[in-house]
């Protein structure tokens, strides 16, 4: 079995983002970059399905520009087998990506295509949804375990409000992964020095045959109304008290 | 051209975030010239949500898909039964007949809305959060740390919509009269996709309200060191019909199931009032409040960040207040 695993470049999670002064974007100059979180659930369950001898191989894919190598090199050392980098340099949608992804399966026939619910940039939770639409897969969202069942099936448990759901997909399939599914190991340094020479394959949207055609425009981006911090109340009677004849909300 | 509104239910309730995407979509309709809202319901043996969707005012048409295969709502059956509907070619105008297809972005609504998008060719809008123009729209990045006001240059527009971020009303307790009651279309069957199957659903039993609609929310933490004492913010919870949350943190250490968990990676809520109970304010958690109309933090921490953005805050052992607020609560009603 062969797992394709679809891996976004996001600014580090641990970094505080600011809102540029003219409101046209995020500050990402001189700001650490990551694999997006979501992503890297989604490789540590390849690598593990390959540890356990369910899958063969596992496949990393970005879309980005040259620097992008750095994540898939920390993709590689998580245990992944070789990767392919669509460079470009411009803000690729999800719509766009799902196309650049479906021409990757036509390529690789993957028999199952990981990735993270969302990216935590955007937030937009779509690409996989998109990827399984245009290639025809069903999709499983959300996914918090994962189980291959005969006769080639996969059996998806998924965390939605309210609960857990689980389904059976057929094979090949599309899973999106959520936050409790695993938690990715951290590289060894054996295996950062492995990494290094694994295959990462470039390519670009012009050679897949896709070209780009955004349909959203961000007119722009501006900081979040912010709370200030109201007052201290001394003890309970005087939180009740407030709460109703100030607040009204009790 | 119209709108149409995909119903958020379980079978047997409309859910109230519904009615809040009903009001997103009115304020497209304001904005543009498609007036007319269809709601379409599907699912299996619904008719007592049909019944509650005809007490909606403002609507022109209620779509049908009553049918077996959507007992449990599968996105490869649901999004090619939307596609069609909106590939239907108006008759007369010879246009598609959606401008807009809009559900509110619960799991359910997140899981079949870009399969969608990309079946029709379009972008699809995550969760917004206001309505600028009949292309414009607000959404918040980066969990809610900046917001992106975006334009579609699609003719389609699939959007999601954050229920919390729009009212909820236009529903009258009772069935409108015969007479004001719109037509109700039933949609013929499709065949099952035969690409997944429902085995089994594990839903967490509770008589209070669902977090995303409640109107008081009370939330604990690590603060709450272990799962039996969460009793005390279910006590307190009754006294104020309240929904209970939990941080992160409280998830992680297993005090409560995880789909109690509120923040970035949880649900966002906005209620009218918010208690943060032994909830230290990291971050992700505080983006999934800052809708809340009234804070209250209580931590006997006084450094907490969550006081940084509580209207009121109260340092003390969360277990000797828990029950005198309880008591003081009960002696008032």
């Amino acid at each position: 079995m062969k797992i394709l695993v679809a891996v976004k470049r996001v600014v580090d999670h641990k970094v505080n983002v600011r809102v540029k002064a003219d409101e046209t974007g995020i500050e990402t100059a001189n700001v650490k970059m990551a694999i997006n979180p979501f992503c890297e659930i989604a490789i540590e369950q390849a690598v593990r399905f390959k540890e356990q001898g369910s899958a063969d191989e596992v496949v990393l894919v970005c879309i980005g520009p040259k620097e992008a190598d750095v994540q898939l090199r920390a993709g590689l050392a998580l245990g992944a087998d070789r990767a392919i980098l669509i460079r470009t340099d411009d803000d690729v949608q999800s719509l766009d990506v799902a196309k650049l992804l479906h021409k990757v399966v036509q390529e690789e026939l993957p028999d199952l295509v990981l990735l993270g619910k969302q990216a935590i940039d955007t937030d937009n939770n779509q690409t996989g949804q998109m990827l399984a639409a245009l290639t025809g897969m069903p999709q499983g969202t959300f996914a918090s375990d994962i189980v291959f069942i005969v006769p080639n099936k996969v059996k998806v448990t998924r965390e939605i409000d309210g609960g857990l759901v689980t389904l059976a997909l057929n094979l090949p399939a599309v899973i999106t992964v959520d936050l409790r599914l695993n938690t990715p190991r951290y590289a060894s340094l054996p295996n950062i020095m492995k990494a290094k020479r694994k295959v990462i394959t470039m390519t670009s949207p012009d050679s897949l045959g896709v070209s780009l055609s955004p349909r959203l425009t961000m007119l722009k981006v501006e900081a979040p109304p912010v709370r200030q911090a109201g007052v201290k109340v001394a003890d309970v009677a005087e939180l009740v008290d407030k709460l109703q004849q100030q607040a009204k909300v009790i | 051209m119209a709108i149409l509104i995909v119903a958020e239910h379980d079978n047997h309730t409309l859910q109230a975030a519904t009615l809040s995407v009903l009001t997103a979509a009115s304020e497209i309709a304001m904005h543009s010239c498609d007036t007319d809202l269809h709601l379409l319901i599907i699912g299996y043996e619904c008719q007592s949500v049909i019944a509650m969707a005809q007490g909606i005012t403002g609507l022109s048409k209620i779509l049908v898909s009553d049918h077996q295969i959507h007992q449990y709502p599968l996105a490869e059956n649901i999004a090619p039964l939307i596609v069609s509907l909106v590939q239907e070619q108006d008759q007369t105008q010879a246009q598609y007949q959606y401008s807009h297809i809009l559900t509110s972005a619960g799991t359910t609504g997140k899981d079949y809305q870009p399969r969608v998008a990309a079946l029709l060719d379009v972008a699809q809008i995550s969760d917004i959060i206001s309505v600028e123009s009949a292309d414009t729209f607000k959404r918040p990045i980066y969990a809610g740390k900046a917001i992106a006001m975006v334009k579609s240059s699609d003719i389609i527009k699939v959007i999601t919509v954050r229920s919390s971020a729009f009212t909820a009303e236009r529903l009258t307790a009772e069935p409108l009269a015969i007479e004001d009651q719109v037509s109700v279309v039933e949609l013929a069957a499709q065949a099952d996709s035969g690409k997944s199957a429902f085995i089994k659903a594990e839903l967490t039993q509770s008589s209070r309200p669902e977090l995303t609609t409640a109107k008081v929310v009370i939330s604990g933490g690590r603060g709450m060191q272990n799962a039996d004492n969460f009793e005390l913010l279910y006590t307190l919870a009754d006294q104020l019909n309240a929904a209970v949350g939990a941080s992160r943190a409280a998830v992680d250490a297993g005090f409560v199931a995880n789909d109690l968990q509120v923040g970035q990676t949880g649900k966002i809520v906005a209620p009218d009032l918010y208690i943060a109970v032994g909830i230290s304010g990291a971050i992700q958690h505080i983006a999934g409040i800052t809708g809340s109309k009234v804070i209250v933090a209580i931590n006997n921490d006084p450094d907490a960040p969550i006081f940084d953005v509580a209207d009121y805050g109260l340092v003390a052992d969360l277990f000797d207040v828990l029950p005198e607020l309880t008591a003081a609560l009960k002696a008032k009603s």
